[in-house]
C-alpha cells in the first residue's frame, strides 16, 4: 500500500505542477507538452484507481491524437510574444471575473456535497464485483444505456459531417487527380509508335 | 525489516531482473538487425553488405556503435535544448517499455496486463512525439517538415491498425495479450492470419508505415529532406534515434507475430517441444525479413499517394472488416465469452 501512496502522491503532484506549467511557460509548444504530461499522470492516477481501461483510453485518445492536432497547430504558429503580452491589462477584469464565476460555482458544488456511507461505498468499488473493467463498461455502455449511448453517436456523426460540409470547397482551377482514370490509362491511347525512313524525318 | 525486503526489495529485484533479460537481448537484437538489413539488402543488390569487421562482418554494429559512442554531441545554437535532448530518449524508452506486455510463453511476460493490447497501441501512438519534438526542437526546416509529415503519417495509419486489432479482439474476446495468443492454440490452422488474411496484409503494410519504413519512410525521405526530422542529431542523439527506429520494428513485428502468428506457439501441435520464446523469435525475424525484403524491393511512395492509401483504401476496408466479422459472429452465435 505503501508503493501505492507514494505513487498516488508521484502522479498527482506532477499532475498539478504541469498543470500549473500548461498556463504559466511563454513558449505554447512548452505549454501542450505540459499538457501532455498533465494527461499522462491523469492516465496513471486512473490506474491507480484501477481502471485500467479508462486510463489507456485517455492516452490513446487525448495523448496519442487530440494533443497532436494541438501541437501541429501550435507549433506552426508564428507568434510574436511581445506583442501577445500587450493585452493583458485590457483582459485582466474579464479574465478575473470568468475566473470568480467559476470558483463560486465550484465552492458551491464543493459546499453542497456530502459524503455519506453508500457514497463512500460506491467510490471504493466502482467496477462490479468479478467482472472485468472493459466488460463493466461494454456492460453499460452497450446493455444498460445502448439507447442513450447510440443516440450521443448520432449527435457525434451529425457533427462531423457539419465539420465536412462546412470544410469542403470544390475550388475552380484546381486540376484534381482521379486515379481510376489514371490507372485505366492504356498505352495506345498516349504513345505512338512511328517508324521514321532515315533522311526524311515524319 | 523482514516486510521490507519482502514486500519491496526481493520483488523490486526480481522486476529489474526481469526487465534486464528482456532489454539487453533486444539491445543486442537491435544492433544485429542493422547487419541483418545490410546483409540482407547487400545479397539482394548482388552485393556482399559489411564482410571487412570480424568474421562475416559480425562486429560491425558493435565499430558503427563504437563509432556514434566517441563522436561528439553537437548541439544547434538555435535549437530548444531541452526539447532537443528530450526527443531521442523518449523515443529510445518508448521503443523498450512497450515490451512489458508481449509475451514470449506460457506465463513468460513480465506485466500481464488485462489491456495489454491497448497499452501496447497508447505506447505506439506515444512514438509520434519523439518524432515530433525532434523535428520542432532542431530549429531547422528539413527536420520539421519531416517531423510534419511523420506525424500525418503515423497518425494515418494507427487508425486502421486499431481497426485491425478491434476486429482481432472480437475473435478473441479479450484485450490481454496472453489469451489472444492462448486462443490461437493447437496448431497453425488456429492462428488469425488464415481468418483475418486481408487484415494480415493491411497491418503489415500499416507497420511498414507506422514504423516509418521504406516504402513509406518520407519522414527521412534522404534525397529531399537530407534525412528528415533526425538531420540535426549526431553522435549518441541520433544513436538513440536509429535505435528506437529499429527497436520500434523489432516490437512491431512482435505484435505482428502475437496478433496473427500464434506468438510463442508452435505451428505444428508435435513442435511442442520447442520452447515457446525461440518460436517466437523465429516469426519476428520472418517479419523482420518482410521489412527488409520490402525496402530492397519498392521505391519509395509519393505523399499524397500514401494518405489516400492510409485513407481512402486501408481504413474503409479495416472498417469493413470490424462490421462483416462482428455480423459473422453475431449471425453463427460464435461470440467468445
Amino acid at each position: 500500500m505503501v508503493v501505492q501512496a507514494l505513487a498516488f502522491y508521484l502522479f498527482a503532484i506532477i499532475a498539478v505542477i504541469s498543470a500549473a506549467m500548461v498556463v504559466t511557460v511563454r513558449n505554447p509548444v512548452h505549454s501542450v507538452l505540459f499538457l501532455i504530461l498533465t494527461f499522462f499522470n491523469a492516465a496513471g492516477l486512473f490506474v491507480l484507481l484501477g481502471a485500467e481501461f479508462l486510463a489507456m483510453l485517455l492516452v490513446v485518445v487525448y495523448v496519442g491524437a487530440i494533443a497532436v492536432l494541438f501541437m501541429f497547430v501550435v507549433m506552426m504558429l508564428d507568434i510574436n510574444f511581445v506583442e501577445m503580452r500587450e493585452g493583458f491589462l485590457n483582459y485582466l477584469p474579464i479574465g478575473v471575473l470568468v475566473a470568480a464565476v467559476l470558483f463560486v460555482e465550484l465552492a458551491f458544488v464543493g459546499g453542497g456535497w456530502v459524503m455519506t456511507d453508500a457514497k463512500m461505498a460506491a467510490i471504493a468499488q466502482p467496477v462490479p464485483a468479478g467482472v472485468g473493467n472493459v466488460n463493466a463498461l461494454g456492460m453499460l455502455l452497450y446493455t444498460d444505456y445502448a439507447y442513450i449511448f447510440q443516440a450521443a453517436g448520432l449527435v457525434l456523426l451529425t457533427a462531423m459531417i457539419g465539420a465536412i460540409v462546412l470544410t469542403l470547397r470544390h475550388r475552380e482551377g484546381v486540376r484534381r487527380q482521379n486515379i481510376s482514370q489514371q490507372v485505366q490509362r492504356q498505352r495506345a491511347e498516349t504513345l505512338e509508335i512511328k517508324k521514321v525512313p532515315v533522311g526524311r524525318g515524319i | 525489516m523482514e516486510l521490507l525486503w519482502d514486500g519491496y526489495i526481493q520483488p523490486g529485484i526480481w522486476i529489474v531482473a526481469k526487465i534486464l533479460v528482456i532489454v539487453l537481448p533486444l539491445l543486442i537484437a537491435v544492433a544485429y538487425l542493422t547487419y541483418a538489413e545490410r546483409k540482407v539488402i547487400g545479397a539482394m543488390q548482388m552485393r556482399k553488405g559489411p564482410n571487412v569487421v570480424g568474421p562475416f562482418g559480425l562486429l560491425q554494429p558493435l565499430a558503427d556503435g563504437l563509432k556514434l559512442f566517441l563522436k561528439e554531441t553537437v548541439i544547434p545554437t538555435s535549437a530548444n535544448k531541452a526539447v532537443f535532448l528530450i526527443a531521442p530518449m523518449l523515443t529510445f524508452i518508448l521503443a523498450l517499455v512497450a515490451w512489458a506486455v508481449i509475451p514470449f510463453g506460457e506465463g513468460l511476460v513480465v506485466s500481464n496486463l488485462n489491456v495489454g493490447i491497448l497499452y501496447l497501441f497508447a505506447i505506439s501512438s506515444l512514438g509520434v512525439y519523439g518524432i515530433v519534438m525532434a523535428g520542432w526542437a532542431s530549429n531547422s526546416k528539413y527536420a520539421f517538415l519531416g517531423a510534419l509529415r511523420s506525424a500525418a503519417q503515423m497518425v494515418s495509419y494507427e487508425i486502421s491498425i486499431g481497426l485491425i486489432i478491434i476486429s482481432v479482439l472480437l475473435t478473441t474476446g479479450s484485450l490481454n495479450l496472453s489469451d489472444i495468443v492462448l486462443a490461437q492454440s493447437g496448431g497453425i490452422w488456429n492462428w488469425n492470419f488464415i481468418y483475418h488474411l486481408p487484415m494480415f496484409v493491411i497491418f503489415i503494410v500499416s507497420i511498414l508505415a507506422e514504423t516509418n519504413r521504406a516504402p513509406f519512410d518520407l519522414p527521412e525521405a534522404e534525397a529531399e529532406l537530407v534525412s528528415g526530422y533526425n538531420v540535426d542529431y549526431s553522435a549518441m542523439t541520433f544513436a538513440l534515434f536509429f535505435l528506437g527506429e529499429y527497436a520500434n520494428m523489432i516490437l512491431m513485428s512482435a505484435l505482428c507475430a502475437t496478433l496473427f502468428l500464434g506468438g510463442w506457439q508452435a505451428p505444428l501441435p508435435f513442435l511442442d517441444f520447442i520452447p515457446g520464446p525461440l518460436w517466437l523469435i523465429i516469426k519476428i525475424c520472418m517479419v523482420l525479413f518482410i521489412f527488409l525484403w520490402v525496402r530492397a524491393t519498392f521505391p519509395r511512395y509519393r505523399y499524397d499517394q500514401l494518405m489516400r492509401l492510409g485513407w481512402k483504401i486501408f481504413l474503409p476496408l479495416s472498417f469493413a472488416w470490424v462490421m462483416l466479422v462482428a455480423t459473422f459472429l453475431v449471425v453463427f452465435d460464435k461470440v467468445p465469452a
